[in-house]
C-alpha cells in the first residue's frame, strides 16, 4: 500500500499506510492525523482539509481543479502548492507523498 | 407586537429532512410551518453540494442533492406547508402544555403546539476567517454582513473575498466610502462576471484599489481596527490602514441559538430517545443530523425513519382525544385523499 507523509506546522512527522483510490484527507482521519479538520466530509465544501504538497511532489499530484480552487480562497495561508487532501486520490505513483498540514485550518 | 402565527407544528430547518417531516406529519392531519435561515429551501443539499450525487437514498440510485430537494417539495406538495426563509430562531419558550412560543431573529411570533428541530449541523452563518486575533475586533470594526450602509459613510473598508458577497458589497459601498480596498488571493474571482467587469472597472478609474493576498494579522487598540498587514502573492507586505474590515468567506454551520433553550445537549448535538426522537423537553423532537443517540448514523435515510416515528408522538400531542390508527398509503383511502389521489 502506498505511504503518506503527513508533516505538521511544529515539524512533527507521521507516515501511514493508504488505499488506492481513498483520499489524503480519508486517509489522515482513518488514522487519526492532526491537523486535518475534514469539517464537510469531502465535499469539496469546506477548506478544512488543506494540505501543502512537498515540492518535489506537485507534479504527481497536479494542482487543483477550478472549484477546488476557488474553496481555497476560504483557506488560511494558502500558498502555491496548497491542495484540498480531500481532492487528491492515493495511487501507485503517490507512494511517499510528503504533506504538510497548516498551522491551522479555515 | 404582532398577532403570532398559530400552528399544529414549527420545524425548524428546511432540509431533505425537514421536508419529509412535513409528509408524515400531513398524513396525520398535522399543518406545519418551516422556519429556515437560508434563502432557500433544502439545507445542505442546496446551499453546499446541490450538483453532488447522492447514492444511499432507498430506491433511487443516484440522485443529485438538489434533485432530491426538488422530489421532497413534490411529495409535500398535497400539505400546503407555510416556508419562513430568511429567518433564524431566536427564543423559545413554553407556554402550555405543550404550547410553544417561538420568536424569530426578525420579530416574527409563532404559536405552535410541537416543535421540530431539523436543523441539521446548525444554522449556517458566516464564516469566521482563520486571521489570528480576530475576535477581539468583531464588536466595533469587523462586520460580517453589512445592516446598515450608512453606519460606513466616509470609513476606510477593507473587504475581503472574491465571491459575490464580496463583489456585491464593493460595488455598494464604494460611492459611501471615504475609501475602499478590496483584498482578495488571486486574479480570478468566483462571482458574477458583471460584477468583477464594474468592480475593475472602479479600479481603473481610480475609485477603489485592488489588492491581491492574504490577511496576516490586525492592528488596533480596544477592538478598534486601525490597520490590516497583508502578504502580496509575491511575498512583499503591505499594510492597508482602515476603520472596518468585511470578510467574506461564506457560511459556516454552528448550533447558533438552539444551545440556548434549555434542551438537554450532547456536545454540539441534541440528544433524544430512539422511539419518538423526542428530547429533553416534551413536546420538543429533534431529528435529522443535529440529534444523537446510542447508534447513530447521519443520513438523510435515518432522519427520514427519526420524522416517520417522531410524527407519532406528535399527533398525541396535537389531538390529545383522537385515536391514531396505522395506515399504509398503498391501501388506506383516507391516506389517498389527503395525498390528494383519491
Amino acid at each position: 500500500m502506498p505511504k503518506i507523509t503527513y508533516i505538521d506546522s511544529t515539524g512533527a512527522s507521521r507516515t501511514v499506510e493508504g488505499n488506492i483510490g481513498a483520499t489524503v484527507m480519508e486517509t489522515a482521519i482513518r488514522n487519526n492525523v492532526p491537523g486535518i479538520e475534514a469539517e464537510c466530509g469531502g465535499a469539496c465544501a469546506c477548506a478544512t482539509c488543506h494540505v501543502y504538497i512537498d515540492e518535489a511532489w506537485r507534479e504527481k499530484t497536479g494542482g487543483p481543479s477550478p472549484m477546488e480552487e476557488d474553496m481555497l480562497d476560504f483557506g488560511y495561508d494558502v500558498r502555491p502548492n496548497s491542495r484540498l487532501s480531500c481532492q487528491i486520490k492515493i495511487t501507485e505513483a503517490l507512494d511517499g507523498l510528503v504533506v504538510t498540514t497548516p498551522e491551522r485550518q479555515g | 407586537m404582532s398577532e403570532p402565527i398559530k400552528t399544529d407544528v414549527l420545524i425548524i430547518g428546511a432540509g431533505p429532512v425537514g421536508l419529509f417531516a412535513v409528509f408524515e406529519l400531513g398524513l396525520l392531519d398535522m399543518k406545519t410551518h418551516l422556519v429556515d435561515i437560508l434563502d432557500k429551501v433544502g439545507g445542505q443539499c442546496a446551499e453546499l453540494y446541490p450538483e453532488k450525487p447522492i447514492y444511499d437514498i432507498p430506491a433511487l440510485p443516484k440522485v443529485s442533492a438538489q434533485g432530491l430537494v426538488d422530489a421532497l417539495l413534490e411529495q409535500i406538495k398535497p400539505f400546503g406547508a407555510t416556508f419562513h426563509l430568511n429567518e433564524m430562531i431566536e427564543k423559545i419558550e413554553r407556554i402550555g402544555e405543550p404550547l410553544f412560543r417561538i420568536t424569530t431573529d426578525t420579530g416574527k411570533l409563532f404559536e405552535a403546539k410541537v416543535v421540530v428541530i431539523a436543523a441539521g449541523g446548525g444554522s449556517f452563518q458566516p464564516k469566521r476567517p482563520p486571521i489570528p486575533g480576530i475576535e477581539a475586533h468583531e464588536a466595533q470594526s469587523v462586520h460580517y454582513a453589512v445592516r446598515q450602509m450608512e453606519k460606513f459613510r466616509g470609513q476606510k473598508i477593507l473587504i475581503v473575498g472574491g465571491g459575490d458577497s464580496a463583489l456585491d458589497w464593493t460595488l455598494n459601498l464604494a460611492p459611501v466610502a471615504g475609501h475602499l480596498t478590496l483584498l482578495h488571493r488571486r486574479q480570478e474571482f468566483r462571482a458574477a462576471p458583471d460584477s468583477v467587469n464594474k468592480m475593475l472597472a472602479l479600479v481603473d478609474a481610480g475609485k477603489i484599489d485592488l489588492v491581491l493576498g492574504q490577511v496576516t494579522g490586525l492592528e488596533g487598540e480596544g477592538g478598534k481596527l486601525s490597520a490590516v498587514n497583508v502578504k502580496r502573492n509575491d511575498n512583499s507586505s503591505v499594510h492597508i490602514v482602515c476603520d472596518a474590515m468585511l470578510p467574506f468567506f461564506g457560511l459556516t454551520m454552528k448550533l447558533g441559538p438552539v444551545a440556548n433553550w434549555g434542551i438537554k445537549l450532547a456536545g454540539e448535538l441534541i440528544a433524544v430517545d430512539t422511539e419518538k426522537f423526542e428530547t429533553s423537553m416534551p413536546g420538543i423532537f429533534a431529528i435529522g443530523d443535529i440529534n444523537t443517540y446510542p447508534g447513530k448514523l447521519k443520513l438523510i435515510l435515518s432522519g427520514f425513519h427519526e420524522a416517520a416515528l417522531m410524527a407519532q408522538k406528535a399527533h398525541r400531542y396535537v389531538y390529545p382525544d383522537k385515536k391514531l390508527t396505522f395506515q399504509y398509503t398503498t391501501s388506506s383511502t383516507s391516506l389517498q385523499k389527503k395525498l390528494g389521489v383519491k
